[in-house]
This record gives C-alpha cells, structure tokens and sequence, in this order.
C-alpha cells in the first residue's frame, strides 16, 4: 500500500442544518423579543447586569456559531477577538475620549480586519490543525496585551477602567438599565444582520463549503475568499461583542481574554445547537449561569458539578437547544391538530 | 557555540515530557480519530493513584505496575460509560465531553487530595547525567523510557494481530466490521492504552514539575503541540515533535530579545503553526487523501 493513496471516508465535521431550520418563526421571535424588552422592568440591578451579560455572550456565541454553523470552520480563538474589541473600545473611550456608542463600530471593523487576516494563513488549515492554530492565537493574546511596547495605551498588566456611560436626554432609567437598552438594540440589529448574511448570496456560499468544499468550488464559489470573509465576519462581531462587555464591566484587563472563554464560547456554542442561532442566547445563558448553580450546589466540587451538569446535556440532547426545539415544534403541531 | 549546545541540550531533556505526553495523544488520536482534552487530567489522576499506593506503603515498581493496571482499566471504564453513548453524537458535542470529563476529574483530584504541591520520586535519582548539569539521570531516564515505549508501539501495532485490527479499526471502520473486528471494542482498547501511556507519562513528568490537580495544563498543550508538529498519524513522529518543541522553546527564550519565560509558548505556538501552513499534515505524518 502506498503511503499517500489512504483513502478516508469521512464525515463532515459540522453536519448540514438546512438554512431555514438556522433561525426562528416570526410569531416565537415576536415572544422572545417581549420577554427580552419585559423582563428589566421588574428585577434588580444586578439582575439586569446579569441579562446584559447574556445578551454580549450570546453576540459572541451568535459570531462562532456563523463561523462554525456557517462556514464549517473551528474556532478555539474567540477570545482573542472578544479582547481585541474590548481593548479598542476602551482605548477610544479612555485615550481618546470617545463616545461609547462610536466606539463599537470601531471595534467591529478592526476585528473584522484581524480575523480576515488571520483567515489567510488558517485557510490552509482545517479540522484539528485549525484547532490548534486558534488556540495559540488566545494562548498568545493575553501575553501580548501585557507587552511593554503598548503599556501606555493598554494600561499593561493593571488593564484600563472604563466609565459607564449615563442614560442620554435624561431618561429616568439606572445606567445597567440603560446599558441593557443599549446591548439588547445592538444585539437584535446584529441578530437580524446575521439571519439576512446567512439568507443571502454569502450565506450560501459559506454553507455550500461546510457541506462540501470541492462541490463548492466546482459551482464556482470563491472558497478562500469566503472562508476568509466567514473569519472576518465572525471576529468582527466578536470584537463588538468584546466591546460592549469591557463597557458593561466596566475594566479591562489581559487576564479576563484567555483560553477559558474560548473554550466557554464553544461550549456556549454546542449546547445552544451548533448552526441554530436562537440557540446562542440559551447557550450563552448555560454558560453565565451553570457555573453559579454548580457553585451553589457544592463549593469544593464545582468542577465536577459543572462537568456533570455538562455531560446530562449533551447526553440528554447531543444536538442542543435546536434539538429541544424541534421537539417543542412538534408537540405543538400535534396539539393543533389534535 | 557553547551557550547554543547547551540550550539544545536543556530542550531535550523538557522535550522529552512533551514527548511521553504527545505518545499518549497520538494514541488515542489513532483509536478515536479526536484529540482528548482530558488526556492530560486523566494523566495526572493516575500520577496521584500511584502516588497513594506509594503512601500505603507500596514500594515504587510495584506501584508503577498497578498504576497502569489500574488506568487501562479506568480508560476502558470512561470510554464504554461515557463515550460510547455519544459515539453517533456530532464531532463537537464529543469535543464538550472531554471538557466536561477534563472539569470532572481536575475538581475530584482537588477534592481528594487538595492542591498543595506534593514531591514525587524518581526511580533514576537526579545526579547530573555523564557529568552534564543540564540533563540529570531522571531526565535521561526519561528519554530512555520514551523511546523504550516507542519501540514497544512499534512492534505491537506492526507485528501483532490485535495491533493489526486496531489500525484496522481505526483507518476503515467499516471494511474491519466487515473482515470480524469487534471495532467498538478497539476503540476502548485504543482509550486503555492512551490512558496507560499517559500514565506513564504523568508518573515520569511528576518528579519534575511536581504533582498537584494543575500539572498538567501547560505540559498538555505542548504535548498537542507536538503530536501536531510531528502528524498526528505517526508516534516517531510525536516523539521527534516533542523534542522539537523543547528545543525550539528553549532557543526562542534565549536568542530572540523580549521573550522571557511569558512569550515562550506564543513563540512555539507561532512557530508550529508557520511549519504546519507549508507542510499541513506535520512533519512525519501521512497526507489523508479523500475521496471525493
């Protein structure tokens, strides 16, 4: 047997969502925004930063999952992007005296440029080498965030604080309140941006590479070029993600951007159901609050609590939320019928 | 020229943890088609059951004996309680059950035997090596029982049968179902094996960095690093991978300006990947051909 003539039957890493199962009807949108505009009026402040919390993770598992739900590609390197977006902005806000709102743009586009660029060298990568090469992109982020040379902008080890902005026009509402208002405008504008991109001619082009690269070249889509586009799109949301997180925290700081929320973002990611993009917020929501619950349960265990909590998930449902969705779905229908 | 051997020498001998821990990755690369997150949990696990047994009283070989034992029969454990289920699961959900196992078995081990640092003994004693104080006796050793483990790798999978149906299994599942091998089962045998190398691993890399519930962190990561340099198909190459690293880590902090300790792992990382973008399989590994 010659070495080189292997030949794998493989199946593909990320399997195929049809592109309408990737978003919600109108009518459950229509509920989950309520909820979404609702619920701040009747909790408390820590509770409301919390729910902001939410929605910016859930922007950054939206980004992975468009990534990797989209275009097929595997990404251990979210961090990265999350803390470039972060820095951005509270450079502009702090060095620059900009207003917050200007900054995240910003921040956005810096991002998308970064992973656009990253994207050139990883396009020759896939699978687990794909893998390890974002993962030396976070490993490296922070320790390059700590660099002397930008200390004086970056604020070096100590990281930057950053001022919460006040509600404008004297509206009576509290600051997280307010920041909350914000993030939700911000993440429904991008949720809508992201459902039309995966809609449209590119969104295609991206699945059409998930589902098979050679098949996707012979229909004549520009591979590299989407996959690159893929890279930048997702950083890019990242980095106004990442953005929004250092003004709702108020603080920058290398240490709070490695590997460990890389590796949260994904699981954010899989157990919301990789491909489905409702499903971000539920993943999103697993990650903020599982890890407090496990906490709660055993102080000393935590770990293992979450690793069990983890484990009855993807046990119970190895597809997701979209899997719990489904179901819901059809029970539904049935009751109609019935 | 001197300071350029010796820092060669000092990356062998940190080259060859990475080198036990990249043998370990690739044999449960080999038996699972997946890299486990946990490998380097599951190691340390094991490092602290021998670690007990010697407390008890046990005397260190006997120890190392049961030690594996005992990790061949905890992978095969994990893989049929665990794994097995999500066999059929999407590639990514199985990715979030090593996180998972990696979370569990770190927070049992601090549970269990806390985190403070332990000492941990070496069979070879730490005397510097033919007169080097670079590389000690315990270093050496380690060297010699990598490439000890090598060779025995070697003639298991080339010249044995059940060696034979492991590869079977692991390059055309199906064809193998179809010629009597009881695949499912070779995919568990691949699970004990990997957690009895990294055993072996954990036991030897315990001496040096010492044994607590975090050892392993870093060393996983270099050891990935290295089964990916070297082609994650091929277990000369993990090992030769292993060395590189070490090596290249060691001169990235002596030669380039600016790196210190800190940006030693961006820099080995960086440079993995440059070698990776220009031969995609790794160095000694086999391009996978697909059929389209």
């Amino acid at each position: 047997m010659s070495a080189i003539q292997e030949v794998v039957t493989e199946a593909p890493t990320v399997e195929a969502v049809p592109k309408r199962a990737m978003t919600l009807g109108a009518g459950s949108s229509l509920v989950m925004l309520a909820l979404l505009i609702l619920v701040p009026l009747f909790v408390k402040n820590f509770i409301i930063f919390q729910l902001t919390m939410l929605l910016i993770y859930g922007l950054a598992v939206l980004a992975l999952n468009i990534l990797t739900g989209g275009s097929g590609q595997f990404s251990l390197g979210q961090s990265a992007f999350y803390g470039v977006g972060a820095y951005t902005s509270a450079i502009l806000m702090e060095h620059v005296g900009m207003n917050y709102a200007l900054t995240l743009p910003i921040a956005g586009v810096i991002c998308f440029a970064f992973g656009f660029l990253f994207g050139q060298p990883a396009l020759r990568l896939s699978g687990v080498y794909l893998a390890l090469a974002t993962f030396a992109l976070a490993t490296a982020m922070p320790q390059l965030l700590k660099l002397g040379y930008f200390e004086p902008w970056t604020g070096g080890v100590q990281g930057l604080v950053v001022t919460k902005p006040d509600a404008p026009f004297g509206l009576p509402m509290s600051q997280d309140m307010w920041l909350y208002y914000f993030t939700l405008a911000v993440t429904i504008a991008i949720y809508i941006f992201s459902v039309n991109l995966l809609k449209s001619r590119s969104g295609r082009a991206f699945m059409a590479i998930r589902d098979n690269e050679i098949a996707a070249s012979a229909m004549g889509v520009d591979v590299a070029l989407y996959k690159t586009l893929a890279f930048g799109v997702s950083a890019g949301i990242t980095g106004v993600a990442g953005g929004l997180g250092a003004i709702a925290v108020q603080f920058v700081a290398p240490d709070s951007y490695t590997i460990t929320l890389a590796i949260s973002l994904f699981l954010g990611m899989v157990v919301g159901g990789v491909g489905w993009l409702p499903g971000s917020i539920v993943g999103s929501a697993f990650i903020i609050f599982v890890p407090n619950i496990a906490e709660g349960i055993s102080k000393g265990l935590s770990g293992a609590v979450f690793g069990v909590l983890l484990f009855l998930v993807i046990f119970l449902v190895p597809h997701g939320a979209r899997q719990v969705a489904i179901v819901a779905q059809q029970i539904l229908g049935k009751l109609k019928k019935g | 020229m001197e300071l350029f051997t010796n820092q060669i020498l000092a990356g062998i001998a940190t080259g060859a943890i990475y080198a036990c821990m990249a043998l370990a990755v690739v044999m449960i690369y080999q038996a699972i088609d997946h890299l486990n997150f946990a490998q380097g949990e599951m190691a340390m696990f094991s490092t602290f059951i021998s670690w007990q047994l010697m407390q008890w009283g046990i005397p260190y070989w006997g120890a190392f004996v049961l030690t594996l034992a005992i990790s061949f029969a905890g992978g095969i454990a994990i893989e049929r309680l665990l794994f097995k289920p999500l066999a059929k699961a999407p590639i990514l959900t199985n990715v979030a059950g090593f996180i998972a196992l990696f979370a569990i078995i770190n927070s049992v081990a601090g549970l269990i035997w806390d985190f403070t640092i332990k000492q941990y003994p070496t069979p070879f004693g730490s005397h510097p090596f033919l007169g080097s104080q670079l590389i000690s006796t315990h270093q050496a050793g380690m060297i010699g029982v990598t490439i000890l483990l090598l060779i025995g790798l070697f003639f298991f999978f080339q010249f044995t049968r059940i060696g034979l149906a492991m590869r079977a299994a692991a390059s055309l599942p199906e064809s193998a179902r179809l010629v009597g091998i009881n695949t499912s089962w070779m995919i568990a045998l691949g699970w004990g094996m990997a957690a009895a190398i990294g055993s072996i691993a954990g036991m030897l890399i315990a001496p040096v960095v010492f044994l607590e519930p975090n050892m392993m962190g870093g060393v996983l990561i270099y050891g990935f690093a290295a089964a990916v340099l070297g082609g994650l198909t091929s277990p000369f190459g993990a090992v030769i991978g292993g060395f590189l690293v070490g090596i290249f880590e060691n001169l990235a902090g002596t030669y380039i300006p600016g790196v210190g300790n800190e940006l030693k792992l961006p820099i080995a990382l960086a440079l993995i990947i440059t070698v990776l973008v220009v031969k995609p399989a790794g160095l000694f590994g086999r391009p996978i051909v697909k059929r389209v």
